[in-house]
């Protein structure tokens, strides 16, 4: 841990519009709902229509995956995402794009950039946080920069009033986690398996006890994904969690509306998006 | 580790220089690497998911502990003889360096020209190649961690075959990955491996080669992490990999060290190497960093050209990237998506390449040098012709490069190869390649 400053005293200012979106979410005494979908799925257009209906369908806070050819934390949901996006030709200047395009019409529903590192570290890490803010990325979540890299990007992310969202999840025990702690900002992502996205489910009562773990060591909102497949598991999760985060089964609806040669049917966005709706009015309808 | 203690080494003096390097910025030892987070001037590192992370650091502690353990490396080196059969011989290549001498227009081992070629017999080894030196470190390491599954990767399949033949004598269960592309042209290894008891996973995601196959690994790992230990193949990974893998493949300098001065009184004027991860390269390398005067080539896999794009040869061709939880050179686009490689030989058809060579590259104490699939297919015959020794399609690469330098070699001059693998495995690939029906 040589590359930990102490950025207590610098002010977070990109965090607004998720620190405002959780503060509503606790007025409205509800969990809220977090949609996973990959930018450039399975072309730029359908997916910045689907981003533009997102907030529309009843989503709270929506995660952007930025493609990467070797996603080696995700399951084969995700990655066929990702290879129908690069396909496409999507790129991670197309995603800020696409952002910048979605915050024309909405100032309100954050924004969280999530993949890999490779695809930032070639972009410049410099370049990117300033144009990540530019476009109205409210935070990023990079599966493979632990604490133990908090130099490449979370630190300066950081410094310029980028949050950076950390995993947490099943292996991260009392002793680690306020190293994991330390440089999150904006919320805690519980991962709650252990593998990867879009296969197995966790039991409700290990999510119920590893978030009050998680409340011990942090007043930050817990979001709670992996494995959240159904309304039905959205709701319960909202009961306990201050957020659920449903990714790999949005983006099978996406990959279910496909013509054989990967182009999108009619139905795919009004598909996937009532889909969205059965999960917002579940997680809406959770605590009553 | 593994530095074994009988090899009493005075502090190395630097030697080495670069030309384009400043000499202040150099290290005054080469083998120090990494630092306690991993790295290697800028490579290396740990870039793994959070679920992970606590088993790298308990994969780490494990190994900082074992290594420090006489009884360790003791069980260590009773397999290695034992079972491996080394020490491995250092070969005097007779008719090779005759002939590259005859090339050079001498006759036979003549007075001025055509270098001096010794073979470090790896592909001697139990199982057939280098690969089985690491795998018996890391298996001894997964027993002492109390571990109960293995899992690995595999390109050309000795990676796989070695895992599987460790988890047969230590009878641990185990599951390789393997990309449905090199299943296809590696027929032979795959029987191999099932008949050794291993589960054989065909790979059918992205490119379904080895770094599909690692990916794979990756994604088992993360969803087993109670029982499972990852014997990763080669010098790549996060930390403590790279450094892991060196030190179980150390063995292979630490001999020829030996050998060369027993049989010439002297050490060797340079070392060559293939490199797809470069396990077998800094496993040769590593014990003679710090003699300034032993010159180190690694050759990569240009497959039909570099200047093609189809080609696996991640120093020459690539960048700077992050890929498999390490930082070094990568094949990758604009846009940091990595690319699809080409090559000949399946252990090669990589786009990384281990931190360390990286590192050794950028600072001038390694050079990179690139073979073809044709030279390294000629190279595969003239090895075969000459010396009655079939290499495997890898370490061709290596001679194929030799063949190129050696005619101009000073006939004094000492060359030592890593003939990292027999070539057994790969007649049926070659076979297809001239166009002959079996």
């Amino acid at each position: 841990m040589s590359t930990t400053a102490n950025l207590a005293s610098k002010p977070v200012i990109g965090s607004d519009r998720i620190a405002r979106r959780f503060e509503e979410l606790k007025a409205e005494n509800r969990g809220g709902l977090i949609t996973f979908l990959t930018a450039g799925d399975p072309d730029g257009e359908t997916s910045l229509a689907l981003l533009k209906g997102l907030a529309g369908a009843g989503a709270d806070l929506i995660e952007l995956g930025m493609p990467f050819s070797d996603p080696m934390a995700d399951g084969p949901s995700i990655q066929a995402a990702g290879l129908r996006a690069l396909n496409a030709g999507a790129t991670l200047k197309k995603t800020l794009a696409q952002v910048r395009a979605f915050r024309k019409d909405d100032g309100d529903t954050p924004i969280i950039l999530m993949g890999y590192y490779n695809p930032i570290y070639v972009y410049g890490v410099e370049a990117f946080i300033a144009d990540a803010l530019a476009a109205g990325v409210d935070g990023v979540i990079i599966v493979d920069l632990p604490p133990e890299e908090d130099a490449e990007l979370c630190l300066p992310a950081l410094q310029a009033g980028l949050p950076f969202i950390r995993l947490a999840t099943p292996t991260t025990d009392d002793e680690r986690l306020p190293t994991v702690l330390a440089h999150t900002s904006g919320f805690v992502y519980y991962v709650s398996i252990a593998g990867i996205t879009g296969t197995k489910s966790a039991e409700s009562t290990d999510i119920g006890e590893a978030v009050a773990r998680l409340h011990r060591h942090t007043d930050l909102p817990i979001a709670v994904g992996f494995g959240i497949r159904t309304p039905d598991q959205a709701a319960e999760v909202a009961r306990i969690a201050d957020a659920a985060v449903v990714g790999s089964a949005l983006v099978d609806r996406i990959a279910g509306n496909l013509t054989d040669k990967g182009k999108p049917e009619p139905g795919l966005i009004g598909d996937t998006l009532d889909f969205v709706a059965g999960l917002a009015s579940a997680v809406r309808k959770a605590r009553t | 580790m593994v530095h074994s203690p009988v090899e009493k080494r005075e502090t190395p003096v630097f030697q080495h220089r670069a030309d384009n390097v400043d000499k202040m910025t150099q290290p005054n030892t080469y083998r120090a690497g990494p630092d306690e987070d991993g790295h290697f001037g800028i490579y290396g590192g740990r870039y793994v998911a959070e679920t992970l992370m606590p088993l790298i650091l308990s994969v780490e502690k494990a190994y900082t502990q074992a290594k420090a353990d006489p009884a360790f490396l003791e069980e260590f080196r009773y397999y290695l003889t034992q079972y491996v059969g080394r020490p491995s011989p250092l070969y005097f290549a007779q008719s090779l360096s005759e002939h590259f001498a005859e090339k050079a227009g001498e006759k036979g081992r003549g007075k001025n020209k055509g270098a001096k070629i010794y073979l470090k017999r790896e592909d001697l080894n139990h199982t057939g190649a280098h690969k089985i030196n690491n795998c018996i470190g890391q298996a001894l390491l997964a027993k002492r961690m109390g571990r109960t599954r293995i899992i690995a990767e595999t390109g050309a399949g000795q990676h796989g075959v070695a895992t599987a033949t460790v988890c047969a004598l230590f009878n641990l269960p185990c599951t390789i990955y393997m990309g449905e592309v090199d299943i296809a042209r590696q027929a032979p290894n795959v029987f191999r491996m099932k008949l050794l008891g291993a589960e054989v996973v065909p790979v059918t995601s992205g490119t379904r080669t080895l770094k599909d196959a690692l990916n794979e690994a990756l994604r088992d790992w993360v969803a087993n992490v109670a029982d499972t230990f990852y014997i990763i193949g080669t010098v790549a990974g996060p930390h403590p990999y790279p450094a892991m893998v060196r030190d179980f493949q150390s063995v292979i300098g630490e001999e020829t060290r030996e050998q060369i001065l027993q049989s010439e009184g002297r050490l060797p004027d340079s070392l060559v190497a293939c490199i797809g991860g470069g396990s077998n390269a800094i496993g040769l390398f590593h014990p003679f960093l710090d003699d300034g005067d032993v010159k180190m080539t690694g050759v990569e896999a240009a497959g039909e050209g570099v200047e093609t794009g189809r080609h696996a040869a991640s120093i020459s061709g690539g960048s700077p990237g992050v890929l498999h939880g390490a930082r070094s050179y990568l094949l990758q686009d604009d846009d940091g998506q990595v690319m699809e490689t080409h090559s000949i030989s399946a252990g090669l058809d990589y786009p990384g390449v281990g931190p360390e060579h990286s590192w050794l590259r950028d600072n001038g104490r390694i050079d990179i040098a690139t073979a073809t699939d044709d030279e390294a297919l000629a190279a595969f015959q003239l090895m075969t012709e000459l010396e009655g020794i079939i290499p495997a399609l890898e370490s061709s690469h290596a001679m194929a490069y030799i063949a190129r330098i050696a005619p101009e070699l000073p006939s004094d001059h000492l060359l030592v190869m890593c003939l990292s693998g027999r070539g057994d495995k790969d007649i049926f690939s070659v076979a297809e390649k001239l166009g002959v029906e079996l």
